[in-house]
């Protein structure tokens, strides 16, 4: 061996076992189409999988000691971090958790702003997803019109809560604020404008022969073994399971929305594949129905302890100062208990376990983050595949590192 | 809040199983907690499994309730059905000088990697497991992050060399 390879660390080592046919190969931490910092541990028979070991924890950032330290409004500004791609489904989830022990009522308006802009997290999430896995396939032009298409739903999303990536946009008891003027009239170009994207997403990859080829019949996973890893959302309703939470666990008044739910039956990266592009149907029916039920109404519920009182009720009411306050200073009393609420984010089921002892900071909070949980069964999915079908699988499986190291 | 009579009817199914397998039950917020005694656990995730549906581990996490608690650990396993979509909490409580309790990745093999994470923040250990490794903190990692006498900042700071 020479000095050189001497100095490569071991967990980076290229190495030959005893029968030479076999070799382990190290794949990532820093590899394009890892989506992130994840290190796969291929064993190898030529080019065939015989085992890979997913390595991750590079992106841990110790996100659920942090809540523990911080007042429960203040953790909603950790949720973004954890799956960048769909923060408004994360934001949901925590408050909704935090509402479930505070037992508050939110009004109608706030309920539709977040079935409507949770949907658009959702296009945007599937954009991303779209365009990244093609790119890993060597389709790079999907990129850039998917990208375009995010854009626009960024700056509208920019637009109600002031961030892009990082909206923090629902609070507890509600809303940050009330969408902006001339909201409505871009959300409606935007679905005016969409369906015709998505026809050129379908041209493009849909019918493309290479596209099929790459994708069928690849990282196959039958509907128990589907039920058993614990996959959910899109991965799950590819394998033939008939799941969605948003019917299923109804919450924010999913069940007075009209859609279906896209289930493909062969459990391959194909099957995924078409259960997301049909999902972008569904999400665009869900904005439009949102935006037709939009009428003017409070965004906030009427808890004065555990609200911000607005801006203007400040200047002129002795009582809203205090209790903003108090809110701001020392944070509001959660009830005793605990609770594990669940919804549907574009990858799956994002559950939060939330647990208070009383005080203003929560004493556990555990996030089930669907990226991990459809990661682990990455081992399974990819026994027996070529190396270069592992970079379809991952991507089929659209995972965010943010949300699996936390 | 939720319905819960037919969550507490799968209490009433697990007593008449077997009187030790529900040491206690506790049904707030449209939820259901039953409280099993460690020995009994797989036990119990079996027969809910294959008798009850209750076919995926949506999520498995351990939590510290402080040094001075006892018992001072706690594993909530969260159940749900693909079949008829209820969802049921177990929890067993662990003390400090064993935090000991058997795998279920016998029954649910996505426990693999929640018992690994629970092993690595909160220090439970999962009698059974295939391959009880950390899995999100490095692997010569001085203590269990997730416990209430961890400091936010750690002991001092993790060099990588």
């Amino acid at each position: 061996m020479s000095v050189a390879a001497q100095n490569i660390p071991s967990q980076l080592e290229v190495m030959d076992e005893s029968l030479d046919s076999q070799m382990t190969l190290s794949m990532g931490p820093q590899h394009p189409s890892t989506h992130g910092v994840l290190r796969l541990e291929l064993k190898l028979d030529g080019e065939m999988v015989i085992k890979a070991t997913p390595d991750i924890g590079y992106l841990h950032t110790g996100m659920e000691k942090l809540f523990e330290y911080k007042k429960y409004q203040q953790g909603i500004v950790i949720t973004d971090r954890m799956d960048y791609l769909n923060p408004l489904g994360n934001n949901l989830v925590y408050v909704m958790a935090a509402e479930k022990l505070l037992d508050i009522e939110i009004p109608e308006r706030a309920q539709v702003i977040r079935v409507l802009m949770c949907e658009l997290q959702r296009i945007a999430s599937h954009m991303v997803w779209l365009g990244t896995s093609a790119l890993d396939l060597g389709a790079m032009s999907v990129f850039f019109f998917c990208f375009r298409q995010r854009e626009k739903i960024l700056n509208m999303i920019e637009s109600a809560s002031g961030g892009r990536m990082t909206p923090s946009y629902f609070r507890i008891g509600g809303l940050m604020m009330d969408l902006p003027a001339g909201f409505e009239r871009r959300c409606k170009q935007f679905q005016d404008d969409f369906p015709a994207a998505l026809d050129q997403f379908e041209t493009l990859v849909t019918g493309n022969t290479i596209w099929q080829s790459r994708t069928k019949d690849v990282g196959f996973i039958s509907r128990e073994d589907a039920i058993d890893w614990g996959l959910t959302g899109p991965c799950l309703r590819g394998s033939g399971v008939d799941l969605d939470l948003r019917r299923d666990n109804p919450y924010s008044g999913y069940e007075t929305y009209d859609f279906d739910i896209p289930i493909e039956e062969d459990g391959d990266v194909w099957a995924r594949f078409r259960v997301r592009m049909r999902e972008l149907y569904e999400s665009h029916k869900i904005v439009r129905q949102a935006l037709e039920r939009l009428k003017p109404g409070p965004i906030k519920a009427d808890a004065p302890k555990i609200v911000l009182p607005d801006r203007d009720d400040m200047r002129k009411h002795m009582d809203s100062l205090i209790h903003h306050f108090l809110i701001v200073a020392e944070g509001f009393n959660v009830p005793e208990g605990e609770v594990y609420h669940a919804i549907e984010a574009s990858k799956g089921e994002l559950g939060v376990y939330m647990k208070s002892n009383g005080g203003p900071k929560p004493e556990r909070v555990h996030f089930r983050g669907p990226s991990f949980v459809n990661l682990s069964a990455l081992p399974t999915m990819s026994e027996g595949e070529m190396i270069a079908d592992v970079v379809a699988i991952i991507g089929s499986l659209d995972i965010v590192l943010g949300e699996i190291d936390r | 809040m939720a319905d819960t009579t037919v969550l507490l009817e799968y209490v009433e199914k697990l007593k008449a199983e077997n009187a030790e397998w529900v040491a206690d039950f506790k049904n707030a917020r449209g939820e259901v907690t039953i409280f099993v005694p460690r020995e009994f656990l797989v036990d119990v995730a079996w027969v809910l499994k294959t008798k009850y549906q209750f076919d995926m581990l949506v999520d498995l996490c351990g939590s510290d309730r402080g040094p001075e608690e006892d018992p001072r650990f706690e594993v909530n396993y969260h159940l749900f059905s693909t079949i008829h979509h209820n969802r049921l909490r177990l929890k067993v409580l662990l003390g400090e000088d064993e935090p000991n309790v058997g795998t279920v990745v016998t029954v649910w093999k996505t426990a693999n990697w929640h018992e690994r994470e629970t092993f690595d923040m909160v220090g439970v250990i999962f009698d059974g497991h295939p391959d009880l490794r950390r899995i999100l903190l490095p692997s010569d990692f001085d203590g269990h992050a997730l416990r209430k006498d961890y400091p936010l900042r750690g002991y001092e700071p993790y060099s990588l060399s």
